[in-house]
Order: structure tokens, then C-alpha cells, then sequence
């Protein structure tokens, strides 16, 4: 879209609302937010990328195709149930480290890694969809 | 009394649903399948009991929550299938349109691509 | 570590067939667009799967039901997977064929099925079809079923002809409508007994007054699953949609869905509600009935060569389903040997029908003629599975029809003994005829000559998965002992389901050692 506003406040929107999707997620920990509303707010930053610069930008500006990433998600989200047998807990029990030189620390654990995981597959699924749908229309 | 209440909407949505299933068009079929999926969910919520303004806390003192407490389960169960049921139902749009621009029709009477020609058996051509 | 660790990783076994096949999928998903990586994915998943299903298998074998609840959460609080000989020996066998199927694949798929994703897709329809067979919570029966559903949706469009597109349209309404009817009896029964594990409910609906109620939820998992499995009335979708994908897809839909929805009648109708529901047991009789001989008839019926497996498929399911109506211990016994032999020979005849029209023109069994001659292979091949198929002696399909028929007389369920024999009698017409027909009468003179070299009967690949489930399927008739073993086990399991109550309630995960 050729609007010299939108391309102008592109690039604070998007950096803003990455970094607030960022905040969502690992907010998500324990209270509302997590994978699944960051990750819908994330694609909504690379939307309004998509919308301003059009898909091929996103997908120089992305280096792996979108789908890709959703896979990765996925895998880290099952890899995350695993890491319990490493401690003798049944598949998918949360494990936490609180690293001695923090030990108030909460978001190293695989609880988060598996939002983490959840929010790679849903921007991944979502800006995929919305360059499909994009690049149809063209 | 709310059960009551809401087992009648519950049976109006699926009595619509239905009317819309029994139609011959696409897009009354996709329509139908999601009242269907709308009525199901709120039937699941019913079914796991109506309870009003006490969220299923557990209090810090205690180790289970008091009595009286809204059912949790239901909601997850229901928060699953809308999920489920609405990528389902993005799918079900897709391919309904994708069959209006492949096979020009929205009418099921007149989808027979996969079927067999109609008319009597044509195995006579040839001796056996 | 210390020893209860080692406890664990004996349960750890129920979660590797679900979870490998989720791992290779995203790792399929990720390599998008490089055909080479992911058919490589793709194989080493389900070899793995098939591995880990094996090992599971044996300890299962060995030491009785293994129980893995997520998250260490009690049941029927967590959701549990839960494997016993049943379970696991179908993961075993539906794993082997998915390994067959998948190998076969890689002659049959071009490059452009692979980019539209082809692989992840089967990936994680192999780990749905694993996860209904191993979970023990019956809403996450109903998560698994979608899992299913949404990657064969993506398979069966996958090329997007006109007839495919068509053939998805039924598939997809049908079954949709199949699952949501599933989630409405799973939601009725949880409003009745508060719980939703399928040991527990095992324990609850037997204490429910067997009145209305009850009976309209039995009835409602009959419609739904019956759907799915492609029960008479409601398995018109099946002919209608399953011959129009690649031939690798419709072999992986015979062999797997269809058996999960029988899988699931079984598993809902012995360990859910063991007893009562009759007005659903009594329409269980008429509907296998009718299925079976149905199914053969239009068998007998079909013009395309791909249309008749379809319905030779429907048929099968009648027979499988005619076992648990009859309900004794050996009948079960005969209904479990036929899930295997149907995965084997649904499989098999699907890709052997995909080489048919590779060698010959088309489809069609009216032009298709003397195919014997330039593919011999694919002519023995295709008749051995059809022998198979009717029940002939030394074949894996004879066994478990004897030991229905002799299940029934003793159960005085007569007429679905002769039903069996009826519909076996029929599908023997019906194989005699397409195969005089396609492959020995003489072709017309003035026919194209078949295609020579890899087009014949396809390349080394697609013969060599075909003639493996031809070999398996004739080993396990000549050897029957192992099957017969497993399945009489799985049956007298099912019959009596408290050791199996007892394992998934008692012992559940390690919810003990939590904080």
C-alpha cells in the first residue's frame, strides 16, 4: 500500500508491537497473556509489515518461510514435554531451574519453552495464511 | 431453572442446525455444521452444570476450593473444541469455495465428479 | 538414578509412538520446501514410531498395561495414555503398514505433492491414528480424531483435480458432521458421570439406572463412530471420496481410519459401557449385517477399479464390526485378527489398484484389459490380496472368518454367520470378476500396448511395498499363531477390563511424587 504515513510509522508500530508480544508471552507465565494471544499479536506486527512493504519484504526480512517456523514451534513445544524424563517426572511435568545468581528467576523453565513454542506456530501459521491469501489477490 | 432455560436454546440451535444441514447448498451446509458445533458447545457447557460468580480459586489457606465453585473442565473441553471447530469451519469455507471456482456448483445435486456416469451398466461393450 | 526412575521409563513407552511421529511432522514442517529432507523425515519418523511401538509392545506383552498420565496428574484428573495388548498391537501393525505405505509413497509422489506437503501431513495422521489408539481419556479420543481429520483433509485436496475436490467436499461435511456428533455423546456422558477417563467412566456408567438416557448416548457413539468406520447406513462418504487421491493416500485411509472408528466402537462398547444399551447392541447386529453384504454387493457392482476396494473395504468393516456385536471371547478374538488383516490387505489392494492404473489406462475396469501380460508381478500380486481378502485358506483372511463363523454358531447369532459367509461369497465374485476382467481377458487389437519399462508395473519401490504386505499377508496365514496369541489376549482384556480399570486408577503416572 503506497501511503506515505503507514510506511513512515511502520517501523515503530512493528518494533512496538513485537516487543509488546514479547512482554505477553512471558507475562503469560502467571498471569493473562502466554504463546497463544502473543503470538496472535505478533502476526499482527508482521501483518501491518506485509501490508506496508508488501510479502516479498517480509519474506527477504524473514530469511525462512513462514511455515517453517511453525514447525520449529511445534517441535520445541513436544521437545519441551520431554525434558521431564531427564529428571524421572512423567511426560509434559513442568520443570523449573532458578540459577543461583537469581534464584527469584521464573522463566527459565519448560513451561515457557513451550509457550514459546506455541507462539512460533501460531505467527508462523498466521503469516503464512496472510501471504497465501496476499499473493492470491495479486 | 437456568438448565431448563438453556436446554431449550440448546435444542432450538440444533433444531436450526439441522434445517440448515437438510439444504442442498454448500454454503447452507458450511453454516449448518457450525451452528451444529455452536450448539455442542454450549450443550457440553451445560451439561457440566450452571454455576454463578465464584471462580475456581483455591483459596491460599486451603487446598481445595469451597463448594459452589464454577466447573473449570467444561470450559477447557469447550475452549478445545471452538479451536478445533474453528479451523475446521476455515477449511470447510475454503474448500466450499474452492469447489464453486473447480466445479462451478454450490449445489450437492449436481457435484458428481466423483461418481460414476449415470445410466444403465456400461460393462457390455466387449466378450469377456 | 535412583529406582524409580527406572519405573518410569517403562511408562515412558506409551509416549513415543504418539510423540515421535508429532516431532518428525514439525521437523518435515520446518525443512518446507526441500522434498529430499522431508521424504527422509518421513521415513526415519515412522521407522522410529514403528521401533518404539515394537518395544512398547513387548513390555506390554510381558507386564501388563502401561499407564503414562501427562503432567504426573492422577487419573482420571490428567488425561492418560494408556496402552494394553489391544492398543499396542494395532499401533504395532497400523506403524508397519504406515512404514510400507510411506515407502511406497516415494515412487508415487512427484515433486509437487512433496512442496504442497505431502509428508507432514501423513506424519501426523500416523500420530493422530497412534494417539486414539493409546490414549485412555475419552475427550482426548475425540482430540486425536480431529488430528486425524484435519491432516487427511489436507491429503485427500492434495493435487486438487476436479473429482478430488469432490471427493473431499463429501469427506469432509460427513466426517465433520461424524466428529461433532462424537463430542455430543462424550459431552452427555461426562453431564452423567463428571469424569471423562475411560476406566473411570467404566466404573460410573456401570452404576447408572440403563434407561433412556443411557441408551441415547450408546447411540449416539454408534452414529458417530459407525460414521467413522464406515457402518451401514452412513458409509456412503467412504466410496464416494476414497478413490480420488493419490493412491498412496487412499491406501493410508483404508488401512488406518476406517480401523480407528472400529477401534473405537470396541473400546466404547466393552470398557465404556460393558453392559446395557441394548436397543444399540441390537442395531450394532443389523447394521454389521447389512455393512458387510452391502458392501460386497456394491464391490460386485463397481466399474472402477479403485471404487471396488473401496466398498471391498466397507465390507470388511461389516465383519469387524459383526465380531463385537456377537461379543463372546472368540468372536472378539476373530473381529481383532481382522483389524490386522484388513489394515494388511486395505492397504495392499489400494496400492495394487494405484499400480493398475499406472500400467493400464485409467481407471476404468471396462477399458482395462490383458494386464496380465505386461505386468505379470502386479497380476499374482493382486490376486494373492484378493484371495486374501475372500477368505481362501491358506491366506491371513481365512482365520479370523472361521473363527467368527464358528464364534456365531456357537452364540446362535445365525444370521451374521450367514452374513459372513454371504458377503465372503459375494467378494469372491467380485474379485473373480475384476480380475478376469482386467488383467485376463485378452486386450482388444486395437488397444495401445501397455507402456514398457517403469511404467509397466510401476518402478522397484511400488512393487517391492506391494509385494511386502503380499508376503505378510500370506505369512500370517501359513503362521497364524502370533496374531492368534495376541488377539485372544487383547479379547479375554477386553472382556474383563478391571485389571485394566484397576492399572489406569491405581497406579497412574507417579502423582504420588509431586510436591
Amino acid at each position: 500500500m503506497n501511503s506515505l504515513i503507514l510506511r513512515t510509522a511502520t517501523p515503530f508500530l512493528v518494533g512496538l508491537t513485537v516487543l509488546f508480544s514479547i512482554y505477553v508471552l512471558l507475562r503469560g507465565h502467571n498471569e493473562p497473556g502466554g504463546g497463544f494471544i502473543g503470538g496472535l499479536i505478533g502476526a499482527s506486527a508482521f501483518a501491518t509489515y506485509i501490508i506496508s512493504e508488501g510479502t516479498n519484504a517480509i519474506r527477504r526480512a524473514l530469511i525462512v518461510p513462514p511455515i517453517a517456523i511453525a514447525g520449529i514451534g511445534l517441535f520445541l513445544a513436544g521437545l519441551s514435554g520431554v525434558a521431564s524424563i531427564l529428571f524421572g517426572d512423567a511426560f509434559m511435568t513442568g520443570q523449573w531451574w532458578f540459577p543461583d545468581f537469581k534464584p527469584d528467576l521464573k522463566y527459565l523453565s519448560t513451561v515457557v519453552l513451550f509457550d514459546i513454542g506455541v507462539y512460533m506456530v501460531v505467527v508462523g501459521a498466521i503469516v503464512s495464511i496472510i501471504l497465501g491469501l496476499e499473493e492470491s489477490g495479486q | 431453572m437456568m438448565e431448563t432455560a438453556f436446554a431449550i436454546v440448546v435444542g432450538f440451535l440444533f433444531a436450526f442446525s439441522v434445517y440448515l444441514l437438510l439444504s442442498g447448498s454448500l454454503i447452507r451446509l458450511v453454516l449448518g455444521i457450525f451452528v451444529l458445533g455452536n450448539a455442542t458447545h454450549l450443550l457440553i457447557f451445560v451439561a457440566g452444570r450452571l454455576t454463578r460468580e465464584q471462580p475456581p480459586l483455591i483459596p491460599a489457606a486451603m487446598k481445595v476450593a469451597e463448594p459452589g465453585f464454577a466447573n473449570p473442565l467444561p470450559q477447557a473441553l469447550i475452549l478445545t473444541a471452538i479451536v478445533i471447530s474453528f479451523s475446521l469451519f476455515a477449511f470447510l469455507l475454503v474448500l466450499a469455495y474452492r469447489a464453486y471456482q473447480t466445479l462451478g456448483t454450490v449445489d450437492t445435486d449436481d457435484m458428481r465428479d466423483a461418481e460414476p456416469a449415470p445410466g444403465p451398466a456400461r460393462l457390455r461393450g466387449r466378450d469377456v | 538414578m535412583s529406582e524409580p526412575v527406572i519405573a518410569d521409563s517403562a511408562a515412558w513407552l506409551v509416549v513415543w509412538p504418539v510423540l515421535l511421529p508429532i516431532l518428525a511432522a514439525s521437523l518435515a514442517v520446518a525443512a518446507w520446501g526441500h522434498g529430499r529432507a522431508q521424504a527422509l523425515i518421513g521415513i526415519l519418523g515412522v521407522a522410529a514410531q514403528f521401533f518404539s511401538a515394537v518395544l512398547l509392545f513387548a513390555h506390554v506383552w510381558s507386564n501388563g498395561p502401561v499407564v503414562m498420565s501427562m503432567g504426573g496428574w492422577p487419573v482420571p484428573f490428567g488425561i492418560a495414555l494408556v496402552a494394553d495388548v489391544f492398543g499396542a498391537g494395532l499401533t504395532v501393525a497400523a506403524s508397519l503398514v504406515a512404514l510400507v505405505i510411506i515407502v511406497y509413497s516415494l515412487g508415487d509422489t512427484s515433486e509437487q505433492y512433496r512442496r504442497a506437503g505431502f509428508f507432514p501431513l501423513v506424519l501426523a495422521l500416523i500420530a493422530g491414528v497412534a494417539g486414539a489408539f493409546l490414549t485412555g481419556d475419552i475427550f482426548n479420543l475425540y482430540v486425536w480424531f480431529e488430528v486425524t481429520l484435519i491432516s487427511s483433509f489436507g491429503l485427500i485436496v492434495l493435487g486438487g483435480r476436479r473429482e478430488q475436490i469432490d471427493g473431499a467436499v463429501k469427506y469432509a461435511f460427513l466426517n465433520l458432521l461424524a466428529t461433532t456428533f462424537l463430542l455430543i455423546a462424550i459431552g452427555l456422558l461426562y453431564g452423567m458421570t463428571g469424569t471423562l477417563s475411560m476406566a473411570d467412566l467404566s466404573t460410573k456408567v456401570a452404576a447408572l439406572p440403563n434407561d433412556a438416557t443411557l441408551e441415547t448416548v450408546a447411540l449416539l457413539f454408534l452414529v458417530s463412530l459407525g460414521m467413522k468406520a464406515a457402518l451401514f447406513p452412513l458409509y456412503f462418504w467412504l466410496p464416494a471420496a476414497y478413490h480420488t487421491p493419490l493412491p498412496a493416500v487412499s491406501a493410508i485411509f483404508a488401512a488406518l481410519l476406517t480401523k480407528v472408528g472400529v477401534y473405537s466402537l470396541v473400546r466404547v462398547f466393552l470398557v465404556v459401557f460393558p453392559e446395557g444399551a441394548d436397543l444399540a447392541r441390537e442395531t450394532m447386529v443389523w447394521a454389521a449385517l447389512a455393512t458387510m453384504v452391502l458392501g460386497a454387493l456394491g464391490a460386485l457392482a463397481e466399474s472402477d477399479i479403485r471404487r471396488f476396494v473401496s466398498f471391498t473395504v466397507v465390507s470388511g468393516v461389516g465383519v469387524m464390526v459383526a465380531g463385537l456385536a456377537i461379543g463372546t471371547d472368540k468372536a472378539l478374538l476373530g473381529a481383532i485378527f481382522y483389524i490386522v488383516h484388513s489394515i494388511i490387505i486395505s492397504a495392499a489392494l489400494f496400492m495394487a489398484a494405484g499400480l493398475v492404473s499406472r500400467a493400464g489406462a485409467g481407471s476404468d475396469i471396462e477399458n482395462l484389459s490383458g494386464l496380465y501380460k505386461g505386468a505379470p508381478f502386479l497380476a499374482v500380486a493382486f490376486l494373492l490380496a484378493g484371495l486374501s481378502l475372500i477368505g481362501i485358506p491358506p491366506f491371513a483372511g481365512f482365520w479370523p472368518k472361521v473363527y467368527l463363523v464358528q464364534a456365531g454358531l456357537e452364540a446362535g447369532a445365525y444370521a451374521l454367520v450367514a452374513g459372513v459367509l454371504t458377503a465372503g461369497f459375494l467378494t469372491m465374485l467380485a474379485v473373480g470378476r475384476t480380475f478376469a476382467l482386467v488383467f485376463w481377458r485378452a486386450a482388444p487389437d486395437d488397444a495401445p500396448l501397455p507402456a514398457s519399462g517403469a511404467q509397466q508395473g510401476g518402478g522397484l519401490v511400488l512393487k517391492g511395498a506391494l509385494g511386502a504386505l503380499t508376503f505378510l499377508t500370506i505369512a500370517l496365514g501359513l503362521y497364524p499363531a502370533p496374531v492368534v496369541d495376541v488377539s485372544t489376549r487383547a479379547a479375554s482384556e477386553l472382556l474383563s477390563p478391571q485389571p485394566y480399570i484397576d492399572v489406569v486408577l491405581g497406579e497412574a503416572g507417579n502423582g504420588e511424587s509431586r510436591p
